[in-house]
C-alpha cells in the first residue's frame, strides 16, 4: 500500500507533462480533422491545419508543380486508374494528401498498441515457460499491457472512421465499393477475388475478435496475478500458466491475421506469407525495449529494489537478439521477392526503394547495425545509459518500420515527418504513459507470492 | 622454488564457492580448481581475468565476412559473371542480396570454428593429451581446489581448508 502511495506520487509527477501534451495535441488534431473536412472543396491545401499552413504551403506547391514528372508507381495500388490523365492524377494526389494525417495518426496508434501487445506476448511467454528470472518484472509488464485496452479501442475507432460510407479518408483503398462492382469502370478483379475476406463488416468483426482475445487474456492474467499475492497456495499461478499457454496459440493466429488486416491490406494487391512474423518481430523488440526503459525509469526512482543489473542484462540480450531476428525476417521477405522479381510482388519494394529510400534503408541502420554494434559488448548491456540510447534508437527505428509499412500505400510519394506524424506520436505517447503509469500505481510492484519470486530476486549472471 | 600444493576435495559446489571466497580472503593463492561441470560465478570468485574469447570471436567474424565478400565478388562477378535472378547487372552491389546468406554463414562459420580452435590452444588441449586433473573423481562428483604452499604455512592452510568444509586434504609436489 505504501508502495502504491509512493507510486501515485510518481505518477502525478510524470503525468502533467504528458497530459499537457495530450491536450495540446488533441487540440492540434481537432484542428487538423476540422480543417480537413472543411477544405474538401478547395482541394489542394486539404490536410493542413492553421499551424502548419505556412510551413507546408511551399511544400505543397512544390508537389503540385512537379506532378507532371511524377512517378508511375504512385498509382500502383489504384489498379492503374490514377495516372492516365492529369485530372485523375490530381484527384489521386489529393486523396493521398487527405490520407496523410489519418495515416499519421493510424501509425502512431498502431505503434503504441503494438508495443503493448508485444509486451503481452513476452509476458505470456514468461508465464508459460515458468521463467525464474523475470517475476520481479511482472508488474512492470502488467502495467504496460494495461494500454492494450485503449490501444485496441483507438485502433477500432480509426478502422470504423475509415469506412467508405463516412467519406473521411481512403486509407483502406479496398473498402471502396466501386472496386468490387463489376459494372464500375475501376472494377478490380483481384480485389473482387478477395471479397470473401476483405469486406467491411467481416473486417470490423475480426478486429473486435482479435482485440477481445488480447484484452481478455490481459485482464484475466492480471486478476490471477493480483490474487496470487494474498493466496495460500499456487492455484492462481497454475491458472495463469495454463491461460498463458492457451493465449500464446491464439495470439500467434490472431496476431498474424491482424497484421494482414490492419497493415497488409493497405497494399491489397500484395501479399507476403511471413508478414505476420515480420510484424511480430517488430512488436516483440519494441515491447521488450519499453519494458527495459520503464524498468530503468522506475529503478532510478528507487521503486524496484529487487531489480539488479542482471535483469537488465537479460532484457538487453533480448533487445539485441530480437533486433537480429527482425532483420532476419525483414531480409527473408525482401530477398525472396527481390530474387523472384514477380511484378505483382516486387512493386511493394520498388515503391519503397524509389520513394522511401532514406526511411527504408535508414531503418536497417537503426534497427540492426546500431543495436548490433552497441549491444554486442556484454558489459554495455548492464549500463543504463547505453540501454536508454539503444532503446530510443530501436523504438524510433520500429516507428519508421511501421511508417514504411503504412505510408507508401496510403500517401504514396507525398510523405514527410511533419506535424501530423509528430503530433500523432506525442498524442499516443501521452496516452500510453498516462495509462501505463496509472496502472503501475494500482498494485504493489513486487509480485510477492509468486513461487519463483525468490529465485528472481537472487538472479545473477 | 617450491612447488608444493595442497589439494582439498569438496563434494558440493556451494561449499566450494564459499571456500574459494574464504581462502582468497585469507590472501592465499589458489592455483587451480577442478570441477566436473562449470560452476556459475566461480571465475569471479577466483578473481580470474575476464575472458578475451569474445573479442577474438568478433575479429574472426569480421575476417569471415571479409573472406565471403571477396570470394563472392571474385567468383560471381569478376571471374565468371553470373546472371542472378534474371537481372544481369554484373555489379556486386546490385546483386548483393543474393550474397547475404553466404556472407552471414561464413561470418558464423569463421567465428565459431576459429573460436573453438582458439579455446583449445589456450587451454592446451589436443588429441591424446594426458589429463591434467590430479584426481579422476573430479570428472564425476568431486571438486578439487589447489592452493600453493609458501614456507611454513602448511598447517595453517590445512586447518583453514578443513574449516571451509573440505572432505580430504593432500599435500603433494606439483609435477609441472
Amino acid at each position: 500500500m505504501i508502495l502504491g502511495g509512493i507510486l501515485v506520487g510518481v505518477s502525478f509527477a510524470t503525468t502533467p507533462g504528458s497530459v499537457e501534451e495530450m491536450k495540446a495535441h488533441e487540440a492540434a488534431h481537432g484542428h487538423g480533422g476540422h480543417g480537413e473536412e472543411a477544405s474538401h472543396d478547395d482541394g489542394k491545401t486539404a490536410h493542413h491545419d492553421d499551424h502548419k499552413t505556412d510551413a507546408h504551403a511551399t511544400n505543397d506547391h512544390h508537389g503540385e508543380t512537379s506532378h507532371d514528372d511524377a512517378h508511375a508507381s504512385e498509382g500502383h495500388h489504384d489498379a492503374g486508374a490514377g495516372h492516365h490523365n492529369s485530372a485523375k492524377h490530381d484527384e489521386h494526389k489529393l486523396t493521398q494528401l487527405q490520407n496523410k494525417p489519418w495515416a499519421a495518426i493510424y501509425i502512431a496508434a498502431f505503434f503504441f498498441m503494438m508495443i503493448s501487445l508485444g509486451v503481452l506476448a513476452f509476458y505470456a511467454i514468461q508465464r508459460a515457460a515458468q521463467a525464474g528470472w523475470s517475476p520481479v518484472l511482472f508488474r512492470v509488464m502488467e502495467g504496460i499491457t494495461a494500454y492494450i485496452i485503449p490501444g485496441t479501442i483507438s485502433i477500432i475507432i480509426l478502422l470504423v472512421l475509415c469506412m467508405p460510407s463516412l467519406h473521411l479518408n481512403h486509407l483502406f483503398h479496398w473498402m471502396d465499393p466501386k472496386l468490387v462492382d463489376p459494372d464500375s469502370e475501376i472494377f478490380d478483379t483481384l480485389t473482387y477475388g478477395k471479397k470473401a475476406w476483405l469486406n467491411v463488416p467481416w473486417f470490423l468483426i475480426r478486429a473486435v475478435i482479435y482485440s477481445a482475445i488480447w484484452v481478455a487474456y490481459r485482464q484475466l492474467s492480471r486478476k490471477f496475478s493480483l490474487r496470487q499475492d494474498d493466496a495460500d497456495d499456487n492455484s492462481n499461478f497454475k491458472k495463469n500458466f495454463r491461460l498463458a499457454a492457451i493465449f500464446l496459440v491464439l495470439f500467434l493466429i490472431s496476431e498474424s491475421m491482424m497484421s494482414w488486416d490492419w497493415i497488409m491490406s493497405f497494399d491489397h494487391h500484395w501479399f507476403s506469407t511471413l508478414f505476420g512474423w515480420y510484424v511480430f518481430a517488430s512488436m516483440f523488440v519494441s515491447g521488450i525495449t519499453v519494458i527495459a526503459l520503464v524498468t530503468i525509469y522506475l529503478k532510478s526512482k528507487g521503486l524496484l529494489p529487487y531489480v539488479n543489473d542482471s535483469h537488465l542484462h537479460d532484457l538487453a540480450k533480448f533487445m539485441f537478439g530480437v533486433s537480429i531476428f527482425w532483420t532476419y525476417l525483414w531480409f527473408s521477405q525482401f530477398m525472396l521477392i527481390w530474387y523472384s522479381n514477380i511484378p505483382e510482388e516486387v512493386t511493394y519494394f520498388v515503391t519503397r526503394i524509389e520513394d522511401y529510400n532514406l526511411p527504408f534503408f535508414g531503418m536497417i541502420a537503426l534497427n540492426l547495425i546500431f543495436p548490433l554494434l552497441i549491444l554486442m559488448n556484454s558489459d554495455f548491456k548492464r549500463l543504463n545509459w547505453i540501454i536508454v540510447i539503444a532503446g530510443t534508437v530501436i523504438l524510433f527505428g520500429h516507428y519508421i518500420d511501421v511508417f514504411n509499412m503504412v505510408m507508401p500505400a496510403t500517401v504514396g510519394p507525398n510523405w514527410s515527418l511533419g506535424m501530423p506524424e509528430i503530433g500523432g506520436i506525442l498524442f499516443f505517447l501521452g496516452l500510453f504513459i498516462f495509462v501505463v503509469f496509472t496502472a503501475l500505481t494500482k498494485a504493489p510492484l513486487l509480485a510477492k507470492r509468486n513461487p519463483f519470486i525468490e529465485e528472481s530476486k537472487q538472479f545473477h549472471y | 622454488m617450491s612447488s608444493k600444493v595442497i589439494q582439498a576435495m569438496y563434494t558440493d559446489d556451494d561449499v566450494l564457492m564459499s571456500a574459494v571466497k574464504k581462502v582468497r580472503q585469507e590472501n592465499h593463492h589458489i592455483e587451480e580448481v577442478y570441477t566436473p561441470f562449470p560452476v556459475h560465478g566461480l571465475d569471479k570468485a577466483m578473481g580470474l581475468a575476464p575472458t578475451r574469447l569474445a573479442i577474438t570471436a568478433f575479429m574472426y567474424g569480421c575476417v569471415g565476412l571479409a573472406v565471403a565478400t571477396t570470394m563472392m565478388y571474385y567468383i560471381m562477378i569478376v571471374d565468371w559473371p553470373q546472371n542472378i535472378g534474371g537481372k544481369p547487372s554484373f555489379s556486386f552491389i546490385e546483386n548483393m542480396p543474393a550474397f547475404v546468406p553466404i556472407m552471414f554463414e561464413m561470418t558464423v562459420f569463421f567465428a565459431a570454428h576459429l573460436m573453438v580452435i582458439t579455446f583449445y590452444m589456450r587451454s592446451k588441449l589436443w588429441p591424446f593429451k594426458e589429463a591434467e586433473n590430479p584426481d579422476p573423481r573430479t570428472t564425476d562428483d568431486h571438486f578439487l581446489m589447489e592452493v600453493a604452499v609458501h614456507g611454513g604455512n602448511e598447517e595453517e592452510l590445512t586447518a583453514l581448508l578443513l574449516a571451509t568444509g573440505a572432505t580430504e586434504i593432500k599435500v603433494t609436489d606439483k609435477k609441472h
